[in-house]
């Protein structure tokens, strides 16, 4: 297809470059720095989209983030991109894009019955049409509404593409790339300060590039492309381009995305598709520019009605008529500069100007170069279905109220002007609460709250000479105040044609007996119509009309559709906009990926991996790991096609009969110093700790202040102020944080300091009966009788030359030793325990034989440590000190913690000695009474015991000591499950604990 | 994002802070007497003000040292940053 409506001599495109693409499947050419709109518009294509609640025909309005209707999907390779503007995309060789929200295609769309059923679609439908009866919901209404809601379709697929995070400092951040952008980088940067300047376009100059003005004896477009060659080359200034800053946030933080490869086709793997910065700014500029606001009128969402900004645009950026035969509506002089440009270009426009007797520079010439021009006239419908073919226009009354002459005139587009918004909503999402200001008809900031100012257009400064004077002067005052010098540049001449004079008036009254639907949302299909309903039944604030009937809630939150609605609602309800206030502007401005939010951070780059020293010997050795907090440990070690429960089994078994071994590396280490260690401790751990004499350890118990138990663990006094203190390896850090808080907030007096250790030492449990014979051979010149080194003793010794230290401590229950050493040589110790066992029958055992074992000696852990457990419910009373006070002590007399009937850790064994019990599983007296059954308590932790070959669970249950010998029910909905068990002792296996001191 | 001023390291962003709660609740001391009522109030109460505000914050991805910090809970304004053992106005 030939490109019609593309023109020779003009715009910004490279005509070197010829790009194919598809839209819908058929092809279509471009050319390099088209957006998929503008090159669309060259072929003649105006149908693009269906409305989301009528299906009505949606072409372009805007050329930029405003676009409310120009919404597709991008596809490549099987990957989807939904929700991308047309306005925005750029196009590149291979790009395929597809309509959204229509079935079976754009040009005939079944759900466009929904237009001539709108009776049924009215303010509020959602609240109103899918209520009765509540059967229907799950069968007919929701899934009705699912496949009605939303845009694009989200791909399922895992995203492939690479997304980035930056954290980036500076001086000044300037939001956009206009006249008071430029400007005032320009102003800032030759004043020292450290600039960033980010437009969101792929163009930096925002109107500059096609307004027909005057700056330092240059045009617009000269005069940018000087400045942001200038501020480029600067070492102290970024500038990023593509790149849209859509959150403030507190702190003069703001949050920019830049679309890096969005307009490239994929070919460079490793280039992000986009960029996520996080900005901290010293201050920020806020220079993004205002948008046009639409008028309303009959049937103003046919395609070929857009805003006259963009026409503009579409001729001097790319090249490109969005209608051969253009009619203008206009209520200012900016309707004027899009009709001189067509007719420079060889089409002739005809002007419709609300205003009675208007006059500027602009009109003048608009006049000279032989413009038809119409005053107090309007457009009271468009006509044509998918593309506007002609317009019934009408004389207006001066009090606007009556149309007269109404006659029908041919055109293919209407390019609208309703004057400007200003783009507040980086103001307002800092805190900043805006005022309507009654020039211009619209909110613009009022006082900063945090350490930004709004200049230009977006602070309401119409004119450019105001604006470029507000710019060099802000962007100087911000520079100076941060770097204190005092280079000003000069502020160049301005020569601007327009005035800011306007009408105001916004939406064209009905003729007798039409009912035109005019719209004031085009992507949420809202009309003047469902403004009056929603007020007619009773709905007053700005917010729940916003609510009721969606108006501004779309993708494109409202960026041409809030001002008119607020115009209306207070034309209706007799009162003065800033009565009705405007809904609150939050993040994002406009739509952010999911991708680029979350950034590198998936999968198994979502947290950081730890891994052991001896991490590739397990490997090796066909370990199958678990996470164990953000650790990866051994969970068994696979022979052959055992399972998970026949390796565990083989290993904890191995460690009850030969000698196992255990990478504990994982096992949080601090290093408790100072002369007051000991006492630091006695107040830390529940139990005695000023008598422990150097090279002995104890298992300790530390409480928080309520009461519950915090963690456990095994802490050896080294020296004499030096102690070791081990934590169980998912508290590690919370333990840390919390001797950190006692030492420096609550007893700053006490001189001790605490750092960990968990990283600097490897660390192997040697457990079994086997394990002493094993230590004296790999420590032949340590004495490690029973004798020599007891039980909770602890000695440093030599490893084959390394320097090693042994704890004679166990959490399986059998008589059991942790070496450690520098984890350096964390593997030469694994191996050498490995190869020396050999004659021993060693054989590693990961964490599910770890677990059997410390359950059926009634050790407890984590899944009885669960937060809400104290030492009497683990049977941990016996360490708790009667005679010394120590964190959370006092809690532990208060009523509920004393009760009689408090729960307690008991065993649990299937009567039928064969059924495993799950975890979690309740402990009931009757399985048939009536729910909700009265529970006694839950499995906390199960197991197979290798010892009695059975299953063994431990489970925490009220009065578990008077419960023993009893027989009750564990019950498992969830597995469906109703076992008959008997409670017995939670130390199942060598309750003596004989083993250990052997 | 917050941007807290650490007295031991400048200016860092929150997320290298954990937060710590009311920075006013002094602890009762060891061995003394209390009643149910005022260890309730020590563990369980803290005030929650709309404006300025004590409170603690953790460098546990800096320097581990607790901060007091006066901010206001509604604006988010930071008034002053204290170390752990200063004294506060
Ligand atoms: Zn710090």
């Amino acid at each position: 297809m030939s490109q019609d409506f593309r023109l020779d001599n003009i715009g910004m495109v490279n005509r070197n470059k010829k790009i194919s693409f598809t839209f819908n499947g058929k092809k279509y050419f471009g050319y390099e720095g088209d957006t998929i709109a503008s090159a669309l518009i060259a072929n003649g294509v105006h149908l693009v989209g269906r409305s989301f609640k009528y299906h009505r025909p949606r072409g372009f309005f805007g050329v930029g983030v405003d676009e409310p209707y120009a919404i597709l999907q991008l596809e490549r390779n099987n990957e989807r991109d939904p929700n991308i503007r047309a306005t925005e995309q750029e196009i590149f060789e291979g790009l395929e894009v597809k309509s959204v929200n229509c079935w079976p295609s754009v040009n005939f769309d079944i759900g466009a019955i929904n237009n001539f059923l709108k009776m049924f679609f009215p303010a509020g439908f959602y609240y109103k049409t899918f209520m009765w009866p509540p059967s229907f919901w799950y069968k007919i209404y929701e899934p009705f509404i699912r496949m009605a809601a939303g845009f694009g379709e989200a791909s399922i697929k895992h995203d492939k593409e690479r997304y980035e995070h930056k954290y980036e400092y500076c001086d000044l951040l300037i939001t956009g790339s206009g006249p008071s952008g430029l400007a005032s980088a320009y102003a800032a940067a030759k004043n020292g300060a450290r600039v960033i300047l980010a437009e969101d376009k792929p163009r930096y100059g925002g109107s500059l590039l096609t307004s027909d003005v005057n700056i330092g004896n240059q045009t617009g477009a000269e005069w940018s492309e000087k400045i942001i060659t200038e501020l480029k080359s600067m070492s102290n200034v970024i500038v990023k381009n593509r790149s849209q800053v859509f959150g403030y946030y507190d702190h003069n933080m703001l949050v920019m995305s830049e679309r890096i490869s969005d307009h490239l086709p994929k070919t460079q793997k490793y280039l992000p598709k986009q960029r996520l910065w996080y900005i901290r700014a010293k201050e920020v500029l806020i220079s993004s520019g205002s948008i046009e606001r639409p008028l309303v009128f009959g049937n103003n969402d046919t395609p070929g009605v857009m805003l006259s900004s963009a026409a503009k645009e579409y001729i001097k950026v790319y090249g490109v008529l969005v209608g051969k035969k253009p009619l203008i509506f206009t209520n200012n002089d900016s309707g004027y500069e899009t009709a001189i440009e067509f007719k420079k270009n060889g089409v002739n426009p005809l002007i419709l100007d609300t205003r009675k007797e208007p006059s500027s520079d602009i009109i003048t010439e608009a006049k000279n170069l032989g413009i038809e021009i119409k005053y107090s006239y309007v457009v009271v419908a468009a006509k044509g279905y998918k593309k506007v073919k002609s317009a019934d226009i009408a004389k207006i009354s001066d009090n606007k109220k009556d149309l007269s002459n109404i006659e029908n005139i041919e055109c293919d587009c209407i390019c609208v002007s309703g004057f400007w918004t200003p783009s507040i909503h980086l103001a307002s999402q800092s805190g900043n609460k805006s005022e309507f200001n009654e020039k211009i008809d619209a909110f613009i900031p009022k006082k900063s709250k945090q350490k930004e100012n709004t200049i230009g257009s977006a602070n309401g400064k119409f004119t450019l000479e105001e604006t470029i004077n507000e710019a060099f002067n802000k962007g100087y005052e911000v520079s100076n105040k941060i770097t204190e010098n005092n280079n000003k540049v000069s502020v160049p001449t301005v020569v601007e044609k327009k005035s800011t004079e306007h009408d105001k008036f916004w939406c064209v009254p009905l003729p007798k007996g039409k009912s035109y639907k005019r719209f004031l949302d085009f992507q949420n299909d809202v009309a003047v119509s469902d403004i009056e309903l929603a007020l007619r039944e009773g709905f007053r604030s700005i917010e729940h009309v916003k609510r009721y009937t969606t108006l501004g809630m779309a993708t494109d939150q409202g960026k041409t559709s809030n001002l008119n609605g607020l115009q209306l609602v207070s034309d209706i309800e007799n009162k003065v906009v800033p009565q009705v206030g405007h809904t609150t502007f939050r993040p994002p401005y406009t739509p952010v990926s999911i991708g680029a939010i979350v950034g590198r951070e998936v999968g198994k780059h979502s947290k950081p991996t730890r891994k052991s020293p001896m991490h590739e010997w397990h490997e090796k050795n066909n370990a199958v790991f678990v996470d164990a907090g953000v650790w990866l440990r051994p969970r068994y070690y696979k022979q052959g096609n055992e399972t998970l429960f026949e390796a565990s089994k083989r290993e904890a078994k191995n460690v009850r009969k030969n000698v196992g071994v255990c990478d504990v590396t994982t096992l949080g280490k601090i290093d408790v110093k100072g002369p007051d260690a000991a006492e630091f401790l006695n107040r830390v751990y529940t139990n005695a700790w000023l008598k422990l004499p150097v090279g002995k350890a104890r298992y300790g118990v530390m409480l928080r202040e309520d009461g519950i138990v915090m963690d456990d663990g095994t802490t050896t006094r080294i020296s004499e102020n030096h102690y070791h203190m081990t934590t169980t390896t998912a508290q590690a850090a919370n333990v840390l944080s919390h001797l950190e808080y006692y030492l420096q907030l609550v007893w700053p007096e006490l001189n001790v300091n605490v750092v960990s250790t968990t990283e600097q030492w490897a660390g192997a449990a040697i457990a079994g009966p086997n394990s002493r014979a094993l230590l004296m051979k790999l420590f032949p010149n340590t004495d490690v009788s029973n004798e020599g080194l007891p039980f909770m003793g602890y000695k440093e010794a030599d490893l084959f030359g390394i320097p090693a230290k042994i704890y004679r401590i166990s959490f399986s229950g059998e008589l059991a030793y942790e070496v450690n050493v520098e984890s350096d040589f964390g593997n030469f110790m694994w191996e050498k325990i490995i190869e020396v066992g050999k004659e021993f029958q060693i054989q590693p055992y990961g964490t599910e034989a770890l677990s059997t074992l410390r359950i059926e000696m009634g050790h407890v852990a984590g899944s009885e440590l669960d937060g809400r457990t104290i030492p009497h419910d683990a049977s941990l009373e016996g360490l708790v000190s009667k005679k010394k006070d120590f964190i959370g002590k006092r809690s532990l007399s208060r009523s509920a913690f004393t009760k009689p009937d408090r729960e307690k850790i008991v065993g649990v064994v299937p009567l039928d000695k064969t059924t495993s019990i799950p975890e979690g599983s309740y402990i009931v007296k009757d399985p048939k009474a009536k729910l909700p059954n009265p529970k006694l308590g839950h499995v906390s932790a199960s197991c197979w015991s290798v010892e009695y070959d059975n299953p063994f669970s431990l489970a925490i249950i009220k009065d578990g000591k008077n419960m023993i010998g009893q027989k009750l029910f564990a019950m498992s909905p969830l597995k469906n499950k109703t076992i008959p068990v008997e409670i017995v002792s939670s130390h199942y296996v060598d309750p003596e604990g004989k083993r250990v001191r052997a | 994002m917050l941007y807290i001023f650490c007295p031991h390291c400048g200016s860092r962003s929150q997320n290298e802070f954990a937060y710590g709660g009311d920075a006013t609740v002094k602890r009762p001391e060891l061995n003394k007497e209390i009643s149910d009522q005022e260890w309730n109030n020590f563990v369980y109460l803290r005030k929650s003000p709309r404006g300025k505000h004590l409170e603690l914050w953790h460098h546990i991805s800096g320097c581990r040292q607790w901060i007091k910090v006066e901010r206001d809970t509604s604006t988010h304004e930071i008034f002053k940053t204290y170390k752990a053992d200063e004294l506060t106005e």
